[in-house]
């Protein structure tokens, strides 16, 4: 059974159906990648997937439980975390607060623990300012910690996104155009981190617009035009579809 | 400053020094400008109660509650039927004050519940339309059965007392003499502490960093695992909690309630207090309370003085209180917008532009 | 029966004022997604200055026909509230247009506390009277009384909503409000004026609300510095229940809310068997408002979801 199991999904604003009976499946340790022309309807599928957007139609399944149509944090609760496309972080806390805010989720403090900070409080923040600090190591911010999100370079800011996600233990991540704005060098280093990622058990799944890193990094790519899913299956195969050249590397080509 | 700088250094002398200062301070107040004057301490300790409770709910969650004044009032008319001769009930006050506290935060529960799903402008009208329900049923439902006494309000409401040892009265100790005003305030003095310690916790704690991911990007908090709709119903709810308290106090160490002392201008003082001093930042709330109560009871100098020097009051001071606070609203946000005292964070959420900006090399240290 | 057709008819009556404030609250809405706390203190200084200048009027010509008088009053409350509009966009909300969405909320609130009691320092604390200027009759109308100025306010309510229908749809000014109220960056990047049509917006609902606020104390025989209050809340909850930021809404609200309020005061002492009176009438406004944003809160023609992602 696939880690992720997309169903048939459909979402319509209005009459306008942004993306029509999409299916596909991500399984377990593997690096999935998303591509498609703009307004291919990427971002609305990651949107169905995480809880922002409701489904008109069609099945989520995480691990074989239905996820569409819940609220984002039950799942997240699941072990399914993800990034934004236009990066959003906390602005004005620090980059270690940003992370401590990720680990929420798997940790229980009540009001009643923390006005009296016992010992099982104070153990719990502890382990939370523990592992945060671990995880901005993990993506090269280690030393960035009391930085406000807001200060940090924009490359730092995507790897700071990326840990905050991380913090809620996710067995899936789900990067939305994780290496935009970035330089070559940085792209590179961005596909090595990803491959470190996957390699501590996280299987990730990628919207991305640059063709090459994908074909290099990604186990298999669905390409998605038009809010319809045109090809699935390994980076040179779909690159040899003729269907998909025609909506989307045929352009790129060019 | 040096001076600060001499007390930071020495933080056990400067609790200390700020604990004796407490300790005297309703003497220190009573002589200098007399025994009325420790009745606006008292207040004030109480409007420091009650925008701590706000504070909660406006500078950590960012929800604005233009209806606080309602759990207020609901502390203290729980109060007032469970001890005083309205109902023939006389139950003690440490049995009273948690009920009461309690029928606020579920009164939040069941208000912030439908809101707070909603964008935060739904809140701050309903909450505005809820305040003014409740002073509507407490000005009329003095008929066919007579519950709040209407207009009139409610008096002969009891004291604080242990035992025998009522809050009313004199009593001596040591050969001092305490006065009812100075015995509640020693007894608000204990709740705000209790208080701010309630809220300094909490500030720093998973659930404070779920508040102020709230506040500051609620997709995103969401998309980190945070139940949004929970923990802003958490912040209501414990804001209510702290009113009721508030309300509760308010109705034993004044002995009389009545509609009038509820009205929705109570609710905009307390939010101006936490704007003026300072949203999410406990020693500007204190401030803005503390400045707020006793400003107005400065003005009444004003009054006097027009008496004085033109024979009648030409401009009621009373009637200016307000106005000066809708003008103080604005001018704060438009040029002050964090707070005579600001929280650091919130410092930075206002004023982006001028932080220190840390220039950061690409890529640092990688693990 | 026929207290049902009554309080029907006062329903609608009060509805109509109510729609047409309710108007001012749904087109800043629909544009700038801020709720205008002072809209309903912008409805009183119509009524206010109105009153002012009627008593002015009557002092130099008292032989001059009460509709000619009450005409005047009205003349001169309009272009002072879209004046009073105007600069409370201008002063208070446009710095802080793009600053977290609390702190135009805030000033909302500072704004109606300082008009308020402006109006009270101006006109004092005291209930002033509405003078009895305008032509009195009363008709039969199944059983129930129609006054001429009820006829009067509902049909100038209707005129003025039609011919604010024909603005917004029709003239260029009303398809850049569309326009704006759909996208400001759009529809600044199509050469929209986006500050102009703000401004506008907020000018045009100030002289609605003069013309409401009048209306209003014309109806009660009442004006006071805090009318403008409840008055406001009501009407921001009947475009909440037509769907905010909805034009035609705001008017059905309106008008729903009038009747709503009014039938429910009729008949409250006998769905209680007596234990609340018709003074509870101020209450339904809120309990409609709660119940809409339970279960519906995107109201009866809201096309928006008020809810956030």
């Amino acid at each position: 059974m696939a880690l992720l199991e997309v169903e048939c999904v459909t979402k319509r604003f209005g009459g306008l159906a942004a993306l029509d009976a999409v299916s596909l499946s991500v399984r377990q340790g593997e690096i999935y990648g998303l591509i498609g022309p703009n307004g291919a309807g990427k971002t609305t599928l990651f949107n169905c997937m995480t809880g922002l957007y409701s489904v008109t139609g069609g099945q989520v399944r995480l691990d074989g439980k239905a996820i569409h149509n819940r609220k984002p944090h039950e799942i997240v609760r699941q072990g399914f975390a993800r990034t934004f496309q236009n990066i959003r972080l906390f602005p004005n806390m620090t980059a270690l607060e940003n992370v401590m805010v990720g680990r929420h989720v798997r940790s229980r403090a009540s009001v009643l623990g923390a006005v009296l900070r016992d010992k099982r409080t104070r153990a719990e923040e502890a382990a939370i300012r523990e592992r945060a600090q671990e995880l901005l190591h993990f993506v090269g911010l280690g030393r960035k910690g009391r930085a406000l999100a807001s200060h940090l370079a924009y490359g730092e800011q995507r790897r700071l996104e990326i840990a905050r996600a991380l913090a809620t233990e996710p067995r899936l991540l789900a990067l939305d155009e994780p290496v935009a704005g970035m330089n070559p060098t940085e792209r590179r280093q961005m596909a090595d981190f990803f491959r470190k990622l996957r390699d501590t058990g996280v299987s990730l799944l990628l919207i991305e617009h640059d063709v090459k890193l994908v074909m290099g990094l990604c186990d298999r790519v669905a390409v998605l035009d038009y809010g319809k899913k045109i090809a699935e299956g390994a980076p040179e195969a779909v690159q040899r579809d003729p269907a998909v050249i025609a909506a989307y590397l045929g352009v790129e080509a060019a | 400053m040096p001076v600060i700088k001499f007390f930071r250094q020495r933080p056990q002398l400067t609790l200390l020094l700020l604990a004796v200062l407490l300790a005297v301070l309703p003497f220190l107040v009573g002589a200098g400008l007399g025994k009325s004057w420790i009745r606006v301490l008292d207040f004030a300790l109480l409007y420091v109660l009650l925008a701590l409770g706000l504070n909660i709910v406006v500078g950590y969650a960012g929800l604005l509650d233009l209806g606080y004044i309602a759990f207020y009032a609901l502390g203290a008319y729980l109060y007032a039927w469970l001890a005083s001769p309205h109902f023939g009930l006389h139950l003690p006050f440490w049995a009273v004050l948690p009920i009461g506290a309690l029928l606020a935060g579920l009164f939040g529960v069941l208000l912030g519940a439908p809101t707070l799903r909603l964008r935060g402008d739904y809140l701050a009208i309903v909450t505005l339309g809820f305040g003014e329900i409740i002073r509507i049923f407490m000005n009329n439902l003095n008929a066919p059965v007579n519950i709040t006494n209407g207009p009139q309000g409610m008096n002969l409401i009891d004291p604080i007392a242990f035992g025998d040892f009522t809050f009313k009265g004199t009593h001596h100790f040591f050969g001092i003499a305490f006065s009812s005003a100075h015995l509640y305030y020693y007894l608000f003095l204990g709740f705000v502490l209790l208080a701010m310690l309630i809220a300094l916790r909490l500030q720093d704690s998973r659930i404070g960093r779920a508040w102020a991911a709230i506040r500051e990007d609620e997709v995103a908090a969401a998309a980190m695992g945070i139940n949004t709709r929970n923990v802003k119903l958490l912040a209501f709810a414990m804001g209510a909690t702290f009113g009721g308290l508030a309300g509760g106090l308010f109705a034993a160490f004044q002995g009389f309630i009545s509609p009038e002392s509820f009205g929705l201008m109570e609710s905009i003082m307390i939010l101006c207090m936490i704007v003026l001093g300072g949203m999410g930042n406990i020693p500007g709330v204190i401030l803005g309370a503390v400045l707020l109560t006793v400003l107005p009871e400065a003005l009444r100098y004003l009054g006097d003085a027009q008496r004085a020097l033109l024979g009648h009051v030409a401009l009621d001071p009373a009637d200016l209180r307000m106005l000066l606070f809708g003008v103080a609203l604005i001018l704060m946000m438009l040029f002050r917008p964090e707070g005579l005292l600001p929280s650091r964070r919130r410092q930075r959420e206002l004023h982006p532009e001028d932080g220190p900006g840390e220039q950061a090399s690409l890529y640092d240290s990688r693990g | 029966m026929d207290i049902f057709v009554q309080q029907l008819i006062n329903g609608l009556v009060l509805g109509s004022i109510y729609a047409l404030v309710a108007l001012g609250y749904t087109m800043v809405y629909g544009i700038l997604e801020l709720i205008n706390f002072a809209h309903g203190e912008v409805t009183m200084f119509g009524a206010m200055v109105a009153l002012a200048v009627i008593g002015v009027v009557l002092g130099v010509a008292p032989d001059l026909p009460g509709l000619l008088v009450v005409l005047a009053g009205v003349l001169v409350a309009i272009p002072v509230c879209m004046l009073l509009g105007f600069s409370i966009e201008r002063l208070a909300y446009r710095p802080l247009r793009n600053a977290p969405r609390l702190a135009p909320l805030i000033t909302a609130i500072g704004l109606s506390i300082v008009l308020q009691n402006v109006a009270m320092l101006i006109w004092g604390r005291q209930y002033i009277a509405f003078p009895p200027l305008l032509p009195k009759g009363q008709y039969e109308v199944l059983g129930a009384h129609v006054s001429n100025l009820q006829i009067f306010i509902v049909v100038l309510s209707i005129l003025v909503m039609l011919g604010l229908w024909f603005m917004v749809q029709k003239t260029r000014l009303g398809r850049a409000m569309r326009a704006t109220a759909q996208s400001r960056a759009v529809a600044q990047l199509m050469g929209v004026n986006v500050n102009s049509v703000i401004a506008a917006t907020f000018v045009i609902g100030s002289a609605l609300a003069a013309v409401a606020g009048v209306m209003v104390s014309a109806y009660y025989g009442l004006a006071h510095y805090y009318m403008g209050f409840l008055l406001g809340l009501k009407a921001f909850s009947a475009a909440v229940l037509g769907g905010i930021g909805n034009i035609a809404g705001a008017m059905l609200g309106g008008l729903l809310l009038g009747v709503i309020e009014a039938l429910g005061a009729g008949y409250i002492g006998d769905l209680t068997g007596g234990f609340l009176g018709s003074h509870y009438q101020d209450v339904f406004a809120f309990f409609v408002l709660i119940l809409v944003l339970v279960f519906r809160p995107s109201g009866l023609l809201g096309e928006r979801v008020a809810t956030r992602a």
